[in-house]
């Protein structure tokens, strides 16, 4: 008996989102570590190093991926770990919707901060 | 109480290969301590304890049963086979899931072996669990053969499916599932998720998967595909730790979440069906 | 007496949270999982502190160098190197997950037999499991160096 599924995407689909996002994430965050090692420490966390990171486009891209894939990776990590303590369907169309809001809310927030700081170094 | 620990030497397995050196524990009695409830009474749970001689290979099962001839006829205990083949006395010994018949005093530590029920399963009364909800998800991975073609009702003549033994081993192993519920015990994920078909479900459902009699893989793997399904599973292991058999349920379900992936190619050919004529 | 069949599929005798805890009762996977779950956790509350704290950027040098007052203190640091140590650890697992729930690293289906050990839980997926810790303690130690060390 084949049984259909009225859903947006299918879990294995979702799994593959998670793994996809989880080694695409790992090359980015190694970048981004690395370039506080490029100079002394404490010399790399001032002001005017920082922002000047942000200008150079391709950092403030990687940035943005990096914002983006731990993102959908974490909360999509979250969601799964909360699933499996309630089962209700309150609770599980509770958790769809926190978890998508989470992320559209902390993606478009490290955005602002990417572009506003990228507009900064141009004054 | 006498106690002393001896070293029983290395010991030559079947194949002629020598395993570590096990240690026993030999003693000439001990205090088991039995979880009581009567919920279908609604009573409030407690421990009864009862002191029961044990020689070398006295069981778990064997002193149960003693405590329930000698001491407390009342205490309530499923069993049959006692040589780990039925799946009955499934139960909590110290803590760790085990079949009460299957596990030897001398292989516990301790002067006092603690038996409550199988944790994960709404509980009955003492060691008795009810594993209705737990039949309930095997059968919803449709545990039997599908093939059109054999259907015997209607095509006569036919005599067998024709497989190899390197087809065999392909599912065998998870073929010697109990159902003893010791995995869907330990599960970390049947600890909170309801709906979570539970380890020896969805290892059922690659035994199914991989048998080369069976030719409907899209719809085995359409039913462990969904949020409470195979997904829910994240390889803690504690069901292969804790199986019997060696039927290892952690390989089944990965291996068929490995083919839901597409990173293994479903490459089985399905077995042929031989008529009287052709044999 | 009550029929058994009739009783409802209720949360009656599940572990729950609890059956999370003690991980050390089944072995190194499930206190892979349980460590994977911490860290994960761990890392996303400290991704939202992060992307946070990094929002200062855009009031000015003086709201960095508050934000930067308040997070390069020895406690700070030490935070820190947790959250090296967790990332390391969560990627270097997360890493062998996705070949065995893959199915790849566990071996081939077979005839069990006495003293039937899994297949599954072989070394070669379970020294993943200390690979990854040994490379979480490396990068600590490393990190310790660089934010500790005064460089």
């Amino acid at each position: 008996m084949m049984k259909t599924r009225n859903v947006i995407l299918h879990e294995s689909q979702i799994m593959k989102i998670h793994y996809i996002t989880a080694i695409a994430a790992l090359f980015v965050v190694a970048v981004h570590i690395l370039m506080r090692l490029i100079m002394p420490y404490d010399m790399s966390l001032q002001y005017e190093n920082v922002v000047v990171n942000y200008r150079n486009i391709p950092y403030a891209l990687l940035l943005e991926s990096i914002l983006v894939l731990i993102a959908i990776h974490g909360f999509n990590g979250l969601r799964i770990i909360l699933l499996e303590l309630r089962q209700n369907k309150t609770w599980e169309n509770g958790i769809t919707i926190f978890t998508i809001t989470a992320m559209i809310a902390i993606i478009a927030y490290g955005t602002r901060t990417i572009i506003m700081t990228n507009q900064l170094g141009l004054e | 109480m006498k106690e002393f620990i001896k070293k029983i030497g290395i010991i030559k397995n079947r194949n002629g290969k020598e395993d570590d050196i096990k240690k026993e524990i030999l003693r000439d009695n001990i205090v088991i301590r039995v979880f009581r409830a009567n919920r279908t009474k609604g009573d409030s749970a407690s421990y009864d304890s009862f002191e029961v001689p044990v020689q070398r290979w006295t069981t778990v099962l064997d002193a149960l049963l003693y405590a329930k001839s000698y001491h407390d006829s009342s205490i309530g205990i499923r069993y049959s086979c006692r040589m780990a083949s039925c799946g009955s006395c499934g139960m909590k010994i110290n803590g760790i899931p085990r079949l009460a018949c299957y596990t030897k005093i001398s292989e516990l530590e301790g002067s006092t072996i603690t038996c409550e029920p199988l944790a994960n399963f709404p509980h009955i009364r003492d060691l008795v669990t009810d594993f209705s909800q737990f039949f309930d998800h095997h059968k919803k991975m449709q545990p039997y053969i599908h093939n059109e073609n054999s259907d015997m009702t209607d095509k006569k003549g036919l005599i067998e499916f024709k497989q190899s033994l390197e087809d065999v081993d392909k599912y065998l192993q998870f073929s010697y599932c109990i159902k003893c519920g010791l995995c869907y015990s330990a599960c970390p994920t049947v600890a909170t998720d309801t709906k979570f078909p539970g380890p020896q479900a969805l290892s059922q459902a690659y035994r199914y998967y991989a048998d080369t009699r069976d030719n409907d893989t899209k719809e085995r793997l359409n039913i462990v595909d969904e949020k409470h399904g195979i997904w829910r599973c994240h390889f803690a292991g504690s069901c292969s730790a804790v199986c019997p058999k060696g039927v290892d349920p952690a390989l089944g379900i990965q291996l068929l979440r490995g083919h839901l992936m597409g990173f293994s190619k479903n490459e089985k050919k399905i077995a042929k069906l031989y008529n009287q004529r052709e044999k | 007496m009550e029929s058994p069949k009739e009783s409802k599929y209720d949360r009656n005798n599940r572990e729950g949270l609890k059956g999370w805890l003690n991980p050390s009762r089944y072995g190194w996977e499930r206190v892979s999982y349980w460590l994977q779950r911490l860290t994960g956790v761990f890392l996303l509350i400290y991704f939202i502190g992060h992307v946070y704290e990094t929002s200062s950027l855009t009031r000015g040098p003086d709201a960095w160098n508050a934000m930067l007052e308040l997070t390069q203190t020895p406690w700070g640091h030490l935070f820190l190197i947790l959250v090296i140590g967790t990332s390391t650890f969560h990627s270097a697992n997360g890493i062998r997950l996705i070949f065995t729930e893959a199915g790849k690293g566990l071996g081939k289906p077979g005839r069990p037999d006495y003293p039937y050990d899994a297949m599954s839980l072989n070394y070669r997926q379970k020294s993943g499991i200390w690979v990854a810790l040994i490379l979480a303690a490396v990068a600590m130690l490393y990190g310790s160096s660089v934010l500790l060390g005064g460089e």
